[in-house]
This record gives C-alpha cells, structure tokens and sequence, in this order.
C-alpha cells in the first residue's frame, strides 16, 4: 500500500500496519515522544496498537519538542 | 500612557513599518499601545525580545528565574559575556532599552506555575511561549486558553522547530495536537540533544511576526497548523490540525478545568 507519511508519498510493503508497527519502521526512539495524525484525526497515544493505518491515508508523525 | 499619534522621532524610528501599507501609522500605534508577555528569555526569548523591543511594542513583560550562564551564549544573543551571573530578565530588559528607550519593560523574576500564571497572563494582549520544558509549554497553553489569551507556541530542537498560533476558543490549542506532555523518562537530555543556535533565532523570529502580525491586524496567523522546520534540510511544513471537540482543555467537555503543575523535565536547553 502507499501512504502519504509527513507529506512525501511513502510504498509500505505490508497489507496491514498498525501506527504502533509504522512507529517500529520508522525508527521513532519512543512512541511516546511523537503525536500521531491520521487524514486529520490525532490517534489517543493508548491506541497505537489498535489503529491500522490504511491505503492512501495521509499520516503525520508531530514530535515534541521542549527547548526554548 | 496610551499613545494616540506618533512623535517626529517616532515617524523616524519606525518609518520602515509606516510605509508598509499594511501597517503605517495605525498598525504603528496599536504597537505602542501594546502588550506582550515573553516567556523565558533565552534562545527563543532573546530574538523575539529584541525584534518586538525594535518594533516599538510598548509593553514587554520578560519572564525568567534563571541567570545568564556561560553555555547559553552560544544562542541567547540579548545576553553578553559581561552579564554571566546576572538575571536574565535583567540582563535583556538592559538590551531592550538601549534599542528602544521608549518602550516599557516588566520582569517578573520568577518561574511560572499554576498558582500565578493565570494572574501574569492576563495582563498581557499576547504571549509567547519561549520556554525549555513541557510542563511549563502545557501550562501556558492552559492558562492561556481559559484566560482567552493568544499566544504563540514555539518549541525547537538539534536542527529543528516547530510553532503555532493560538487564538483561544477559535483554532486549534497545543493539546489539540498534543493532547498531554510525554511521560518524564521519554523526554531525552536537552543538554545531551544539543540545538544549533540559529535554529533559536528563525523559530523565534517568526514568533515575533506573528505578534506583530496579531497586534497589527496584518495578514493571516498561523492558527489551526503546526508550521515545522529542519535546518538541515531547510524543508519548512505546514500541518494542517483542526480544533478538536473533544481537546481535553478547549473542547465541548474539558476535562482539564483548573491548573496545576506537572513536573518540570530537567532541560537546560534554554
């Protein structure tokens, strides 16, 4: 299937992929340190193993950050 | 004082904004009627300070209970080698006023927490969030949304930044995004993270215009996005985010309906 991840078209070579999975590809050192956006809806950070991203969604992977 | 017309030094002071149509003396005057709170006078604080200080903002109010150390230099630039030690907030309101002597500054030498931040931020038109740690950035946000406060988030990090726009009741609030801080052991070392100082200086610089751009009624805010950068790259996004209704702090039914603290992650990126 082929999303859209942070605005750049991206092929993932999987028939279903969880955020939590694309989070693991995507190499994120701590689910916890991003916010999760799918086609606009942000994703609880309790339901990255429940939520499948699909064909064609458009996902943003928002990081904190605290310095100032 | 409430200026109603513009002085002769002043017509020369600010005659680059007096000729943008889009400002010119109105917009110069609700400048010098303004007011500001700038939150942390360091790497974002410092920039943001120094072009609302120049633009004639009236009013600056500068938060911060730390002072000036050695590693901060290398992007708080309001800040100089001859004022190691010193307050911040005294250190850059002496900045401020050698660039404008016209202008007035309030320093609140202390930390903001829930117990007097709300009474702080409402005695200003807009704030700015400039500050190194997550609890604070959440507590700002609240404090703000429940005061119908506009402010303007800014955070950065190694390369990269990242800001929005915030008009309470109206567009999207940080928890609308972010709905609640990261727990303490996933937020790594700042000190360790590093951040390139000029990356402090483009976040912070567009803080500033937002405010100037709030105060002036100029041009369209960066509300209902979350505007990121990475200097590596010079790639600059823009993610749409929505208003959520059910945001725990701005929605139909908050569930966050007074302040209070979380613990402040050690960061000493500011």
């Amino acid at each position: 299937m082929e999303i859209r991840l942070n605005g750049e078209p991206r092929f993932i070579n999987m028939a279903k992929l969880t955020v939590a999975g694309l989070l693991e590809i995507e190499q994120v050192p701590s689910p916890e340190m991003v916010a999760v956006q799918i086609d606009g809806e942000i994703v609880h950070r309790c339901a990255y193993h429940d939520t499948v991203v699909g064909d064609r969604n458009e996902v943003d992977l928002l990081y904190f950050m605290a310095g100032g | 004082m409430k200026p109603t017309s513009l002085t002769d030094e002043q017509m020369d002071r600010y005659s680059r904004h007096l000729i943008l149509k889009e400002v010119g003396p109105e917009g110069q005057i609700k400048l010098l009627r303004a007011r500001v709170l700038v939150v942390g006078t360091g790497g974002l604080g410092s920039p943001v300070s120094l072009y609302l200080a120049a633009a004639g903002v009236g009013t600056l109010g500068l938060v911060d209970a730390d002072v000036v150390d050695i590693s901060n230099l290398q992007r708080q630039i309001v800040h100089t080698t001859a004022d190691l030690d010193r307050p911040k907030v005294e250190s850059a309101a002496a900045k401020l006023k050698a660039i404008n002597p016209e202008i007035k500054i309030e320093p609140w030498l202390l930390y903001l927490d829930a117990s007097n931040i709300a009474e702080i931020v409402r005695q200003y038109d807009f704030v700015i969030d400039g500050t190194d740690n997550f609890a604070t950035k959440f507590l700002i946000n609240d404090a703000c949304v429940m005061a119908g406060v506009p402010f303007s988030h800014g955070g950065i990090l190694r390369f990269d930044g990242q800001t929005m726009t915030v008009l309470p009741g109206k567009s999207a609030c940080y928890r609308c995004c972010f709905p609640e801080p990261p727990p303490a052991k996933a937020v790594p070392s700042c000190s360790q993270a590093g951040v390139l100082g000029a990356v402090a200086g483009m976040l912070g610089t567009i803080q500033a215009a937002e405010a100037l751009k709030f105060i002036t009624g100029v041009g369209a805010l960066l509300t209902d996005s979350l505007l990121t950068f990475d200097a590596k790259s010079m790639n600059f996004r823009r993610v749409k985010l929505r208003k959520r209704p059910d945001c725990p702090v701005c929605g139909e039914h908050p569930t966050i309906t007074e302040l209070t603290d979380s613990e402040r992650g050690a960061c000493d990126l500011l």
